[in-house]
């Protein structure tokens, strides 16, 4: 395995002692980068599986309580996530052009956008817990089932779809201030060039981190927002 | 006498630096390993401190000793302490954190200072661990099911749960580590099929690690947030489903099961030949049950449900499902037995531990059997029967395992042998005090009598009686090892580096081994188990 | 490793389909169609994940089938835990 001869790559700073080269250092973190991508899948699969449960049990309600989330805000931010993951992916390519400039640019917009999503969400919730959407003593949710107009909606059902909502939208949220964390961090890291051709595995594991957040809110913006839509 | 040898000593790993930040920030494996045992020992009294507890209470058939929520809290808290906190880290962390680069011939795992990420936070959850031990415990059992734990139970289910959620994270990390190492840190010449087996149950335990684990820890956040936001997802009372609960729990937590076993019978297997003196039977069987354990082990969670109120369809396939994973543990069984057949065998201590942790793991191999059939599980669910059953896998099984692995590598983690006399005296006490404590709880439970419960009806009292006094003998079989390992550091005989004459590259470097574990890097150019071609040492074999 | 370096016009592609697609998505459920609303959904979603991951995530040009072994095993333990626990929830006689 891996006892490549020993190669002008021996003398690059970035090297770890206990590695034989860069390429072996590289393929070790990318394996490493999607074996948490794994672990991730499976901690939201655990909310994907309790979502999945519910919404076949309390198809109705899921549904009325859906409709009162706001379509455009979530047709927005996933527009913007969508984005933020081709700046991010233009970010990757320009290290690996070794253009400095554009490094820096496409990170500085990749924040811009992720910021703009924390807002827009920022925004949602706050009418949320106007309207008393917050699961918990105070909750109350008043309105009908979609396609029964004259059937109340279940309290306690609509509750169980806003928790799930908190719990999935929250965690993704939270996952996103961590990607901002990093994002910045690679911002000056790239603005300093630390990023060559050569090195540039830092951003290329956040570029698959960021990339992972956008496709969770792929999945949820249909199955949050799009239950029982139809007029 | 041992400290001319001292002088003598060549660097190693643990002379190389001093004091106490060359420990406590060290990136290497060994020393990071060295951590972890020393922590997961101290929360082993913990827990073994709760079960001493428990047994005392359940001397008399009155409940004398403790109050009803007292006991409680002493077995919630000592299946908690004992499975996150002792079970899972204890092989991979320190066994395997030791072994896994010396084995493949690596300098190091492939993320160390990830590595020593994953012992602080498993610090960081002991320490949330023993405050909220500290102020009231937890009284869920280990499980936490709903929905007691979310809106009833009034003592520190918040602590505990974060607790275990951050070891969690250390668990993952560990697994990744392992995961990542194994494949792209290999030497030259170490092929997949002649990794040492060790190596194959690592790689699976890490498995179950990666994958098990986040959804245990999105399943404790979601109780944490029930708990404190009153969200209603595990509330019967609002339309949620507990049982919900418990299909996310164990998806998880009977996978954790083959976490605890699956590194032990790795030992085992390293252990069996070399005192046989012969290559094991069956390699790639052995090497692909491994993995198949893994595999298996996530379609069988249900079985702890049968009786929660699962559909019976669900039931009927979990039912079945489940003993898909006797075929690998019994090819594993027949395989070590096929190895010692015709062999040359010594009754070294790690020998004696591994006798003991076949024939253990057998019986709690059998018996899950029983809990996997439908019918029979009914009449013994929520009995000893199942407290019986799980320890002698956990205890029987995945400790006698972790002691013989101790006792085999001990030469080479501190660079001194043990002593030998003492050392088969406690494997033999163990044995005894362990089925002493744990063959009457399987009587105890096939008459009826349930788990979890700080009284029972006086007839049941004799056989409690011995279960308690094989506790005793049980605790002195523990305390010994720890008394003479630490003696040894001192005035034990020096090792050489080869002691049991075993194949394997974590042998052929010195005892203690230098800190970058090997002075050459090594090239591998011979099979696995290659024990037609060493020769056995007779001075270590004669014992001494 | 991904050392190949996929170009712009690619990715930008790539983004166009995405945009489109969170268009069609939204736009589809309001067109009634039954029990095909949720499917529909899905496999857009499953679509765009899988643009994102074989493209931005540069699954596609990866030499390293550990990555792809990855990718496929942790999705299909995901459907081992949904497939699983609805062997359960759907055959309740409740």
């Amino acid at each position: 395995m891996a006892d490549s001869p020993i190669a002008v790559e021996h003398h690059n700073p970035a090297l770890k002692h206990h590695f034989a080269d860069m390429e072996q250092q590289r393929e070790a973190s990318s394996l490493g980068m999607w074996l948490f991508l794994a672990t991730e899948i499976m901690f939201f699969g655990g909310m994907f599986c309790a979502y999945l449960i519910y919404r076949l049990w309390y198809f109705p309600d899921f549904g009325a309580a859906s409709n009162s989330l706001d379509i455009t805000l979530g047709a927005v931010n996933t527009a913007v996530l969508i984005c933020s993951s081709l700046t991010v992916v233009m970010a990757v390519r320009a290290a690996q052009l070794g253009k400095r400039q554009q490094q820096v640019i496409y990170l500085a917009l990749t924040l811009v956008l992720g910021l703009a999503f924390l807002g827009v969400k920022a925004v949602e919730w706050t009418s949320k817990f106007k309207e008393h959407h917050i699961p918990g003593p105070t909750f109350n949710f008043e309105g009908s089932i979609p396609s029964h107009p004259d059937q109340p909606v279940d309290q306690h059902h609509a509750q169980i779809f806003f928790s799930l909502y908190f719990a999935m939208t929250g965690m993704h949220a939270l996952h996103m201030v961590i990607g901002v964390g990093i994002f910045s961090y690679l911002l000056y890291h790239a603005w300093k060039g630390t990023y060559t051709p050569e090195y540039y595995t830092p951003l290329e594991n956040s570029g698959l981190y960021w990339h992972f957040v956008d496709i969770v809110w792929i999945y949820l913006f249909p199955l949050l927002y799009l239950i029982d839509r139809k007029k | 006498m041992a400290t001319a040898a001292i002088t003598a000593e060549r660097e190693n790993y643990l002379n190389q630096e001093y004091g106490i930040k060359s420990w406590l920030l060290t990136v290497d494996h060994k020393r990071i390993a060295l951590l972890y045992l020393l922590s997961i020992t101290f929360f082993f009294f913990i827990g073994g401190f709760f079960a001493l507890l428990i047994r005392l209470e359940l001397l008399t058939p009155a409940g004398d000793l403790v109050q009803a929520d007292t006991y409680n809290k002493l077995f919630s808290m000592h299946g908690q302490v004992m499975i996150f906190f002792f079970l899972i880290p204890s092989i991979p962390a320190v066994l395997g954190n030791f072994l896994v680069p010396l084995m493949i011939g690596a300098k190091d795992l492939a993320f160390p200072r990830i590595n020593l990420l994953s012992w602080y936070l498993y610090i960081i959850a002991g320490v949330l661990m023993v405050h909220c031990m500290l102020t009231g415990g937890v009284d869920t059992g280990w499980t936490f099911y709903t929905p007691f734990s979310t809106a009833f139970s009034n003592t520190k289910v918040i602590e505990a749960g974060l607790a275990i959620f951050i070891s969690g994270f250390s668990s993952i990390l560990t697994g990744l580590n392992f995961v990542v190492t194994i494949h792209r840190m290999r030497a030259p010449g170490m092929t997949w099929d002649r990794l040492p087996l060790f190596i194959w149950a690592h790689y699976a335990t890490s498995i179950i690690q990666l994958l098990g684990t986040p959804v245990v820890a999105v399943t404790l956040v979601l109780v944490v947030l029930e708990r404190a936001l009153h969200l209603g997802i595990f509330d019967p009372t609002r339309g949620g489903d507990p049982l919900l609960f418990q299909h996310l729990f164990w998806f998880y937590s009977h996978p954790a099961v083959y976490i605890m076993i699956l590194p032990s019978m790795g030992v085992v297997t390293e252990i069996i030949p070399c005192f046989c003196r012969k290559r094991i039977f069956g390699y790639k069987f052995v090497a692909l049950s491994s993995i198949s354990i893994a595999v298996f082990g996530f379609l069988v969670w249900a079985h702890h449900m049968f009786v929660a109120g699962i559909s019976l369809y669900a039931a009927l396939i979990f039912s079945a499902l489940s003993y898909l994973v006797a075929v690998p543990s019994a090819i594993k069984v027949f395989n070590w037995t096929a190895t010692m057949y015709k062999g040359s065998i010594t009754f070294s201590t790690p020998m004696l531990y591994a006798f003991g942790f076949v024939g253990l793991f057998t019986m709690g191999g059998l018996t899950g059997l029983f809990l996997a059939a439908l019918g029979l599980d009914v009449h013994v669910t929520d009995t000893y029967f199942v407290v019986a059953h799980f320890h002698y896998i956990m205890v029987g099984g995945a400790l006698m395992g972790y002691l013989g692995g101790m006792h085999f590598w001990w030469p080479k983690i501190s660079g001194r042998m043990y002593p030998e006399s003492l050392g088969r005296l406690a494997a033999l006490i163990v044995f005894l005090g362990f089925n002493l404590t744990f063959f009457p709880q399987f009587i105890l439970g096939y008459l009826g009598m349930p788990r979890r419960y700080w009284q029972y009806p006086p007839e049941f009292q004799v056989l409690n009686v011995l279960s308690t006094a094989g506790a005793t003998v049980l605790a002195v079989g523990y305390l010994l090892p720890m008394v003479y390992f630490l003696w040894s550091m001192r005035y034990g005989k020096v090792a050489p580096d080869n002691p049991w004459g075993a194949s394997g590259l974590e042998w052929m470097t010195t005892s203690p081994p230098p800190t970058f574990n090997f002075d050459q890097p090594p090239v591998v150019n011979w099979e696995a188990y290659d024990y037609e071609h060493i020769p056995a040492p007779q001075e270590a074999r004669s014992g001494g | 490793m991904s050392e190949h370096v996929v170009s712009a016009k690619t990715y930008i592609a790539v983004w166009l389909t995405l945009l489109v697609l969170t268009g069609v998505t939204a736009g589809v459920a309001f067109i009634n169609l039954g029990p095909f609303n949720t499917i529909v959904a899905l496999v857009i979603a499953t679509f765009k994940a899988l643009l994102v991951v074989l493209i931005f995530m540069h699954v596609k040009y990866t030499s390293e089938k550990m990555v792809k072994v990855v990718v496929v095993s942790a999705v299909f333990f995901l459907l081992l835990l949904l497939g699983l626990s609805l062997a359960d929830y759907t055959t309740r006689l409740l």
